[in-house]
């Protein structure tokens, strides 16, 4: 096979070139659409999912599902913001490093439950997700923190450029790479896949499954806890409902990219390539005049789409046993 | 009873000394012991649940013994994991090949010991080239390294496994059951693969039920039995009646009962039924009263057959009748409708539902006629259940423990007693003693016998040739999808229906 038709063949080619096509006929109905500048903003928007997509994969991958990325952003989020208004002479990094420590703690806790004491990962992030949601409401007291009450160094350095790129891009870009090179080249990024492909085997090669799950969770929701500072000092602002219904999009990213979601396959770059195609998407449909409203619906049929393509990839040919005997 | 000692006065490389293994509420290993020397193939031997594989997964890191020690080299040994296993050089092939479809076969092979280079990130280019060389030593040229495994025959994971083995320097190779769903060509190939190892100095612990094999490849056996030793020697100063004697305590008799239910009439009958890949122009009858066996390799579309049977897959031509009515089944509650019930082969997926309670699995297919309305009546669901886990001998403390908590062959006895409830005119049985104990075995035989005195016709597919002779009146052979004999029982010989089996008659 060579080398074109075999890209085209996997998920992350033929999501290359779906995203391409979609780019430039949106750029013909509106030539604005092919400005360097959108492109710029589809990267720049599309960095906080490209993260968490990549996160969320690690989980899929592993036949779990963390529902608690969103409301673990948003918490994490507003840590940061009530340090950065409580204390303004608060160096950057050390805001930065709040909030990625309550992520991470956040995770932590998800971890003892799924990978401890082994509860569903769906009923475990269900309640967490909620709990968490609740936590913001008790910190701020239900108040928002506006863009005026943030240090001015917290709210400029996502979008602030260091080599052409915004600084979240260049984020985004940077733990992408990270996420692909870890799940391809390190042992623990090969186990996970042995462990979402066929759980009951891992123990017979030596994986210590709970100890790769307590992993994943964690580092999932340190992730969720730096996207939450980016979140907020992107947006300047923070309030209880933030990122509300996130997490579903980092499914949806994942779905699209091919992320198996009964575990074992899929990879980051295809979940990465579905977190851009979903920000590609969100910008498009209001440069071609459609209602926001309608945005949503059309991302449902791009992972409905995605989901049917997944499955029919699946399919076994049929089983042969009627051969000629030999 | 055979207790001859391999005669050795320097250490064996592997000595296992009065291994006892618990579980909660069960003995599964009883004070098991077992020698293996350097360039040796030991055969073990003994019945479903005789603690076979219990003890592989001792000697893997998987399990830990409860008492008894593990001697390598004379020196005690500890294994706590997967990996301690391999550095002391022991690996297992297991049973169920346990393998990650999905990935690359050289990821399968070092999958637990990646080679990791710079950084500790893995090497790709050393694994593939590492297990090009370990194909290639092994002479396998029809897959490569980057082959999915999912792509492969069963035959060749099981030299994935070999390969895998390889690539661990290991001193002993445990193969359990490998040549259980292999053709005879592909069980040659594994032999000579087999036989190359052994004579460089790597001890080999085989385990299987296929006699041809054991004698073909083995130099000693040990026998277990219920978790127990239960003999040891040369494999040839022995015979197959003295290791069946050994394995069952006691000389297992095929001995044919004639059977007074036969009638004449036909209760079910099947002609040229066709199905577009698994099977063709199959034609048969099952009298009234009658146990009519399917016999055949394990692929030869028996179970396909029984599928379309019940409804479960369509075929694409022929005529079934039922008592002389048509009979054509849309969906399985259709068959159920008209009478008919199928006991499924792999019980853990598609018979019982592990996790509900022995009264819940039983009365699941006749809710609607115990309670006739719409609430269930608790009393009568319990009587019901009762009645029929008593007729099967169900061995559980009460009907409400879960049926996941019991064993294989009272789980097989629940699976069955579900299905009796829903009183059925046809009971198709699939493989129904699978992975149970002798015990247990032959209890669900005597109720086998009993099925067909209480009117009820049965229909066995079974790949145990004593269970198939033992147990029926009439034997369907099929192979590769097409039935090539229907011989009365009682004027067949083992040897016509293997031959018919195999293709060499």
């Amino acid at each position: 096979m060579s080398a074109p038709t075999s890209l085209l063949r996997s998920r992350e080619g033929q999501l290359i070139f779906f995203t391409a096509i979609f780019y430039f006929a949106v750029g013909i109905a509106s030539p604005s659409f092919l400005s360097l500048q959108t492109l710029d903003a589809i990267i720049t928007d599309s960095a906080i999912l490209m993260i968490m997509a990549s996160a969320q994969m690690m989980v899929i991958l592993t036949r779990g599902i963390d529902l608690t990325v969103a409301a673990n952003i948003a918490l994490s989020g507003m840590v940061g913001a009530l340090i950065g208004m409580h204390w303004p002479n608060t160096p950057l990094t050390a805001i930065i490093g709040a909030s990625v420590l309550t992520g991470l703690s956040l995770g932590l806790l998800n971890a003892v439950f799924i990978a401890l004491f082994g509860i569903p990962s769906i009923v475990v992030s269900l309640g967490a997700m909620t709990i968490y949601r609740g936590m913001i409401f008790v910190l701020s007291s239900g108040q928002w923190v506006n863009a005026q009450e943030m240090p001015v160094s917290f709210t400029v350095f996502p979008l602030d450029r260091l080599v052409g790129l915004s600084n979240l891009a260049l984020i985004g870009i940077i733990i992408s790479i990270l996420a692909v090179l870890a799940m391809r080249y390190t042992r623990f990024g090969r186990e996970l896949y042995a462990i979402g492909g066929n759980p009951e085997a891992t123990d017979y090669v030596g994986i210590n499954t709970r100890a790769r799950l307590f992993t994943v969770y964690t580092l999932t929701g340190g992730l969720a806890g730096l996207c939450g500072y980016l979140w907020v000092a992107r947006f300047a602002i923070a309030y209880t409902e933030i990122a509300l219904g996130f997490e579903l999009l980092t499914v949806a990213a994942c779905v699209i990219g091919g992320v198996g979601i009964a575990g074992g396959t899929g990879t980051v770059l295809g979940a990465v390539l579905g977190a851009l195609f979903l920000s590609m998407l969100q910008n498009a449909l209001p440069v071609m005049g459609i209602s926001p409203f309608w945005q949503l619906a059309v991302s449902g049929l791009a992972i409905l789409a995605a989901v049917i393509v997944n499955s029919r990839g699946q399919r076994q040919k049929g089983m042969q046993i009627l051969r000629v005997a030999h | 009873m055979n207790n001859k000692p391999a005669e050795s006065t320097e250490h064996p490389l592997l000595e296992v000394r009065n291994i006892v293994k618990e579980f909660p509420g069960v003995r599964a290993l009883d004070g098991v012991r077992l020698r293996l020397n350097t360039g040796e193939v030991c055969a073990l031997l003994g019945e479903n649940g005789a603690g076979k594989s219990t003890l592989v997964k001792i000697l893997t890191g998987v399990y830990q013994q409860t008492a008894g020690e593990i001697l390598m080299d004379g020196r005690p040994l500890s294994l706590h994991s997967a990996q301690e296993a391999w550095s002391a050089g022991i690996t297992a092939i297991h049973q169920e090949t346990i393998m990650f479809g999905e990935l690359s076969v050289a990821e399968n092979i070092f999958m637990g010991h990646h080679l990791t280079g710079r950084f500790g990130m893995v090497d790709w280019k050393t694994m593939y080239a590492r297990t090009e060389e370990l194909l290639s030593r092994l002479g396998i040229e029809d897959f490569a390294s980057n082959t999915p495994l999912k792509e492969l025959s069963v035959a060749q994971r099981h030299l994935v496994e070999v390969a895998k083995a390889l690539s661990h320097d290991t001193r002993i190779l445990i193969m359990d059951e490998p040549t259980a769903s292999l053709s005879q060509k592909e069980v040659d190939e594994l032999f000579v693969i087999v036989r190359k190892l052994r004579d460089e100095g790597k001890a080999i612990l085989f385990i299987s039920h296929r006699f041809n094999d054991i004698f073909a490849i083995s130099d000693n056996f040990v026998v277990f039995r219920d978790g127990a030793f239960a003999g040891e020697g040369v494999l040839k100063e022995t015979s197959e009646d003295e290791l069946v004697r050994m394995m069952a305590g006691r000389r297992v008799e095929h001995a044919h009962h004639d059977r007074s239910t036969v009638s004449e009439e036909s209760m079910l009958q099947v002609d040229q039924l066709n199905h577009a890949t698994e099977f063709k122009d199959i034609s048969f009858t099952l009298r009234r009263g009658e146990i009519l066996g399917f016999y055949g390799l394990v692929g030869s579309g028996r179970s396909e057959l029984m599928h379309a049977i019940f409804g479960l897959t369509k075929p694409v031509s022929g005529e079934m009748h039922l008592e002389g009515d048509p009979f054509s089944p849309e969906t399985p509650e259709d068959a159920i409708i008209r009478g008919l019930a199928y006991v499924p082969e792999d019980r853990q997926h598609c018979g019982a539902i592990l996790n509900m309670s022995i009264r819940d699995n039983i009365t699941l297919p006749s809710l609607t006629s115990i309670t006739g309305g719409l609430k269930l009546n608790k009393g009568k669901e319990n009587e019901f259940a009762r009645r029929y886990a008593s007729k099967l001998k169900v061995k559980a403390h009460s009907l409400q423990q879960l049926v996941g908590t019991l064993s294989g062959g009272n789980q097989q006895k629940v699976v069955i007693g579900k299905w009796l409830g829903a009183e059925p005119k046809v009971i198709i049985l699939d493989e129904p003693t699978k992975g149970i104990d002798v015990g247990a075995k032959a209890m669900v035989h005597n109720f086998i016998n009993e099925l067909v005195e209480s009117d009820l016709s049965v229909i066995i597919v079974s790949s145990e040739l004593p269970e198939v002779m033992g147990l029926t009146d009439r034997i369907v052979v099929m192979r590769e999808g097409l039935t090539r004999a229907t011989l009365p029982t009682a004027d067949t010989t083992q040897e016509d229906i293997v031959a018919l089996a195999m293709g060499l008659k």
